[in-house]
């Protein structure tokens, strides 16, 4: 942005200046503490796993017993893996296909200049800011299959309709899990359409508006194109999000009935954590990191900067 | 027109209150349980709670045996030391980022991007095994360390964008007066970034107050059990009795509550800072 000024003080190796020595010393002692942290918490344990999942190792003593990629294989035969991974899939359509269409349409019906928008926007946001165990338990206790108990049974039966075990049927499961999860996240999607809304200037609107498009027109060819950097951003962080969805399936289900609510994480969490086979765990972590490298350079290749690294 | 306008106001706030309506079923059903006794939550389950019933209120919080304070005390101390943690490592790095110019930044720079692509939730287990390694297991002091290191990669972005957006000619004012680069950052920058640091700390306190995943996998010991860990446990403990249990979530959620009315703007600019372009 400022590529003269940065030269005024630019450095390069072997100038003994003292401003540039300050400078340097500056540089690496501000960036040590954030590199030790993140090389340390992050990046290492990525590569330790890489190392662990090659083992048959149940986490005593050093791991010996060597099984090459039986790990990998494993996982890719095991019918839990297969239903976590399409659920997976199932929550990041039902996000794409239903939740940021419902977050888009209500940050366009709240719009820009309706009395009482911020009281909205205050509302529809609380979820977010709840704990994902509040949450879940909130919602294990509306879905309890008693309707004497559980609010949303006594609705149904209310309407006329017959009570159901949301939590306890393979069937309705994840559409149950997916109703929490839209409840606890569409006011995020929504705050960022909102403001990606804000900063489409009105006079574009209007200008179609006099060249005579209508609203709809007006919507598909104007305000949906321009709405593009904060869309991909919503979609990326949707998919990111349903990829490693853990603890609200964990509360609410433990991954049952049956696996039928299986997440990727919930499945690695169960080996690693429950039944402690480490190497398989680590071999499981490493599919989810493939999957999330995956997708994020797809993304990037796709949109040609990631606009959610470019900040303000 | 003037008609038509109004039908549209109207369809706008029916479906708005719909949508209202439905976020606040499960917080309302959870306060009704609270205030109710155990009896009155069998009989009545969805009546007004009048007269509210506080029983269940103070016990949680008068019986030392529900660890309701104990927990309060272990997330806060843990929400305070990362949120200083962040604050302080963040600014820094982003400061360099943002300001400096020095062999390799790119490179180091995208290292840092890597950590988006890696959340805590998939990194859990390579992680407990590092923490494993330094035995920092059953310790408060790991919790906070892996809830640092995980909210540096996001928020390293949220800075370094606001500090880009300082002019620059600040920064030659600042040398020519014989600043130097510390001077800058300490004296000019931080100054003005202010409402950016107010940001990414409201974030981060909301993240490290809610997080149950690290607490669940490093913390065994019920003396360190923070606020989610805790509430996840007494449902487990005596999810029988479904008024206690709901107190004990809904004074769960208050605090969080309470901060998000007082910190909704930083809350907010914090979020779209680091997902929206301006």
């Amino acid at each position: 942005m400022f590529p003269p000024i940065s030269n005024l003080f630019k450095l390069t190796r072997g100038t003994g200046t003292p401003r540039r020595f300050q400078d340097t010393l500056v540089i690496f002692l501000f960036l040590l503490p954030a590199i030790i942290l993140f090389l340390l918490f992050v990046i290492y344990p990525i590569l330790q796993s890489i190392y662990y999942s090659l083992f048959d190792w149940k986490g005593f003593g050093p791991a010996v017993d060597f099984v090459g990629l039986d790990n990998f294989m494993n996982i890719l035969k095991d019918k839990v893996f297969m239903i976590a991974l399409r659920n997976g899939l199932l929550i990041i359509g039902l996000s794409l296909f239903a939740q940021l269409p419902l977050s888009l349409a209500l940050a366009i019906l709240v719009g820009r200049d309706l009395p009482g928008r911020v009281i909205f926007r205050t509302i529809f946001f609380l979820p977010y800011v709840l704990s994902e165990v509040i949450a879940a338990l909130m919602w294990l206790f509306i879905l309890n299959p008693d309707p004497e108990r559980g609010f949303v049974n006594a609705v149904i039966e209310l309407l006329g309709g017959e009570s159901q075990a949301w939590l306890g049927n393979t069937d309705l499961v994840m559409l149950a899990i997916f109703a929490a999860l839209t409840w606890k996240y569409f006011g995020y999607h929504m705050l960022l359409f909102m403001t990606g809304l804000q900063n489409i200037p009105t006079e574009i609107e209007e200008a179609g508006r006099i060249d005579g498009a209508n609203a709809i027109q007006n919507f598909l060819y104007i305000t949906l194109p321009l709405l593009g950097s904060t869309i991909r951003t919503s979609v990326y962080l949707s998919v990111l999000g349903s990829i490693q969805q853990f603890i609200l399936v964990w509360i609410m289900t433990k991954g049952g009935p049956v696996n039928a609510s299986e997440t990727m994480a919930t499945y690695m969490y169960r080996f690693g954590f429950v039944r402690f086979q480490l190497g398989y765990g680590s071999a499981v972590a490493i599919y989810m990191f493939i999957l999330c490298l995956i997708f994020s350079l797809i993304y990037q290749r796709l949109t040609r900067q990631p606009d959610y690294l470019t900040g303000l | 027109m003037k008609k038509n306008k109004l039908a549209t106001r109207f369809f706008q706030y029916f479906f708005l209150s719909t949508i209202v309506v439905l976020v606040f079923i499960p917080i309302v059903i959870l306060i009704f349980g609270a205030l109710k006794t155990r009896g009155e939550l069998l009989s009545h389950p969805y009546t007004l709670p009048i007269p509210p019933r506080w029983e269940n209120i103070t016990l949680i919080l008068g019986q030392p045996q529900y660890l309701f304070w104990q927990m309060m005390r272990n997330s806060l101390l843990v929400m305070i030391l990362v949120t200083l943690g962040v604050i302080v490592i963040c600014s820094l790095a982003a400061f360099t980022f943002a300001r400096m110019d020095f062999r390799g930044k790119n490179w180091v720079f995208n290292l840092f991007t890597l950590g988006l692509m890696f959340p805590i939730n998939v990194a859990i287990l390579p992680v407990y095994f590092v923490l494993r390694q330094l035995n920092l297991i059953d310790n408060l002091f790991g919790v906070i360390i892996v809830q640092t290191a995980f909210q540096l990669s996001g928020n390293i972005m949220i800075l370094r964008g606001f500090f880009t957006a300082i002019p620059a000619e600040l920064q030659d004012a600042a040398y020519i007066d014989g600043c130097t680069a510390f001077d800058f950052f300490w004296r000019v920058l931080l100054p003005l970034a202010k409402p950016a640091l107010a940001a990414v700390a409201a974030l981060t306190m909301i993240m490290s107050w809610n997080d149950l995943l690290v607490p669940l996998v490093v913390l065994n010991s019920d003396k360190f059990w923070t606020l989610p860990l805790g509430t996840m446990q007494f449902q487990g403990q005596y999810g029988q009795d479904l008024s206690l249990v709901s107190a004990f979530v809904a004074l769960s959620a208050l605090p969080t509550v309470i901060f998000y009315l007082f910190a909704e703007r930083q809350i907010v600019s914090g979020l779209t800072a680091g997902a929206v372009k301006g």
